[in-house]
């Protein structure tokens, strides 16, 4: 059984369509990597999968579960489920290690020391251990992303939702973050990516989804997405990348 | 119109011939000779005050030396400005006659600002000559009426003791008001269905006590609560009642500080909490208050000054404050001198408070921005 099964959703806002009646099932330990143009749905289908956006039609289930409609415990879900968001959305009055510790201490019940020395391992693990103590605002944005997957990376989460995390970086840092996510993959992490990173899709994920117009238009291996799409769109968005230089 | 994007652009040389013609230096002749005139203008009138004034002074009695001392400070300012004054003209015509552009620019942009500078400084001296007169005139009838220092003096004593009662209902209240409207903010931003009813109570709360006048607050309250004969609440001490008004009163606009704060915090904030499994009570505990209040700081000092200055509203239930002794002193000698007393006093307290909120959010600034 898959981990994560979205079954035919659709999701409005007032009378625009984002996402219409799209499925896709991922499987443990599998990277998904979604991509096609800006609106055609890959922030909102994440954001739909933790529940921060509510979908307007069909369901989502987790290991068999259904996690949409009525009555469903959102913190339990959102504890086993991590987001990791463009804008990084640290909190700034917090240090950096204050931001890893609040939700494990708060939500898990973890003891601070127990919460503290995990942290500390995973903040040296990312190369940023002596600036446990600093403030968001202090650090480049590629330091607090990598800080933002630890915050996520806390919780043990059973899938992990990226989306676009190098957007809003500058070009010499996206790779310092996309290190950090390559070896997550190579651990065995689930994860859903979106993201304009096409050459890391390509090395990353097992799947590339190409939406557009809030539907999966055409998914498969990366060599096979990349190396000879099928479809008329992925053909033009992709042509229209190579033109750009970023494929 | 010329299209940028053909490949020629015709008018380049008339548009360098018309941008080289605009850039010829200006000296500010003008302005830097009425300043020099404006700062002769004050150096008289400043100086024939002075003289008068101080004269007047001595012959009541004054000390020579601190009826002259003020004079002598305020002539010598008026001759620094008249300096400063004299010295833009120079600037002015230096660069009138200089032929070499870049200098003589440099020479009129001194001559422009030491000239408005002057011309600031010889406006706030007429002012402050102004000011001085209007103590002095009618046989100084304005002083005496306020600043009858003997009077000061003696009540000074009986108005800071009384002043005690002020600071009691300040931090009392002060301290209620800040808990009080953090619950209301709270309520007022319940979400959804559930949260409706009180949601509407607190906003009609904040409607009913931002809309009556602080005074009928403490009047209603002060005289009304004691002829319920309720338990306890009927028994209470007038200082008792002020505080219940005042923070009835400050919680509903403090309420509304706190829910600007709370609001000001970005939903990608929230997003982020909620996305890690905090409820929406641990968000609002560990994230929304905390950067709420934080950018609420200002409007919250400037909440408590203004709550500091309405404990003198007290006086119309008979709470002897600092305002109210004062009135009574007042009455008795027929003087307003003892109401400055409580005047200064409440200004003195104010002015730190003020540069403490400065410090304190700059400081929290600094802060974040620090590395580890």
């Amino acid at each position: 059984m898959a981990l994560l099964e979205i079954d035919n959703i659709r999701k409005h806002y007032g009378s625009f369509e984002v996402i219409s009646g799209l499925s896709l099932d991922v499987r443990e330990h599998e990277v998904i990597c979604l991509i096609g143009p800006s609106g055609c749905g890959k922030s909102t289908l994440l954001r739909c999968v933790n529940r921060l956006e509510e979908i307007s039609a069909g369901e989502i289930r987790i290991h068999g579960d259904r996690i949409t409609g009525e009555g469903v415990d959102l913190d339990r879900l959102r504890r086993d489920i991590g987001i990791v968001f463009q804008g990084y959305n640290l909190f700034p009055h917090m240090t950096v290690l204050e931001n890893t510790l609040l939700a494990p201490t708060r939500v898990l019940g973890l003891s601070r020391r127990e919460a503290t020395e995990k942290a500390l391992g995973f903040l040296d693990r990312i190369g940023l251990a002596h600036k446990a103590n600093a403030y968001p605002d202090s650090l480049s944005g590629g330091q607090q992303q990598r800080v933002a997957i630890v915050r996520a990376l806390m919780m043990d989460p059973m899938l992990l939702l990226l989306d676009e995390i190098t957007s809003a970086l500058d070009p010499e840092l996206v790779s310092e973050v996309l290190d950090i996510v390559r070896d997550l993959a190579a651990g065995g992490m689930t994860m859903i990516l979106a993201t304009h990173e096409m050459g890391f899709a390509r090395e990353v994920a097992d799947r590339i989804c190409f939406l557009q117009a809030g539907n999966i238009y055409e998914q498969g291996p990366p060599a096979q997405v990349f190396g000879d799409p099928q479809g008329e769109r992925t053909q033009a968005f992709l042509s229209s990348l190579k033109r750009a230089g970023r494929l | 119109m010329a299209d940028p994007f053909s490949n020629a652009l015709p008018e380049q040389d008339l548009r360098a011939e018309i941008w080289r013609a605009g850039s010829t230096p200006r000296s500010h002749l003008g302005r830097a000779s009425l300043t020099l005139a404006l700062g002769l203008v004050t150096f008289l009138a400043v100086a024939i005050s002075a003289q008068h004034i101080g004269a007047y002074a001595i012959s009541q009695g004054v000390s020579p030396v601190v009826a002259t001392l003020p004079g002598i400070v305020a002539v010598l300012a008026a001759v620094v400005v008249l300096l400063m004054a004299l010295r833009a003209l120079r600037c002015a015509l230096a660069a009138a006659r200089h032929s070499e552009v870049y200098a003589a620019r440099e020479l009129g942009a001194s001559a422009s600002l030491g000239a408005w500078k002057a011309m600031s400084w010889e406006g706030a001296l007429l002012i402050l000559t102004a000011a001085a007169w209007f103590l002095v005139v009618n046989d100084a009838a304005v002083s005496r009426t306020f600043f009858d220092l003997a009077l000061i003096r003696d009540s000074a004593l009986k108005v800071l003791r009384a002043f005690g009662t002020n600071v009691v209902i300040f931090f009392v209240s002060g301290v209620l008001i800040l808990i009080w409207s953090l619950i209301v903010a709270v309520a007022r931003t319940l979400p959804g269905e559930a949260g409706k009813p009180l949601r509407f109570l607190a906003i009609a709360y904040g409607d009913l006590f931002r809309g009556l006048p602080a005074i009928i607050t403490i009047y209603l309250i002060g005289f009304g609560l004691p002829l319920t004969n309720l338990p306890v609440i009927a028994h209470l001490s007038s200082t008792s009642y002020a505080i219940i008004a005042l923070t009835l009163t400050y919680g509903a606009y403090t309420s509304e500080v706190y829910r600007a704060g709370i609001e000001s915090v970005h939903h990608s904030q929230v997003a982020a909490a909620r996305s890690l499994g905090l409820s929406h009570a641990k968000t609002l505990r560990y994230v929304v208050v905390p950067m709420a209040v934080r950018n609420i700081i200002p409007p919250l000092m400037n909440n408590c000054i203004s709550l500091q200055k309405d404990t003198a509203l007290v006086a119309i239930i008979g709470t002897i404050d600092a305002f109210n002794q004062s009135k009574i002193i007042a009455a008795n000698h027929f003087n307003l001198s003892a109401v400055t007393t409580v005047a200064i006093l409440f200004i003195a307290v104010t002015i730190p408070q003020a540069r403490l909120a400065d410090r304190l959010s700059e400081r929290d600034r600094q802060r974040m921005r620090a590395g580890g």
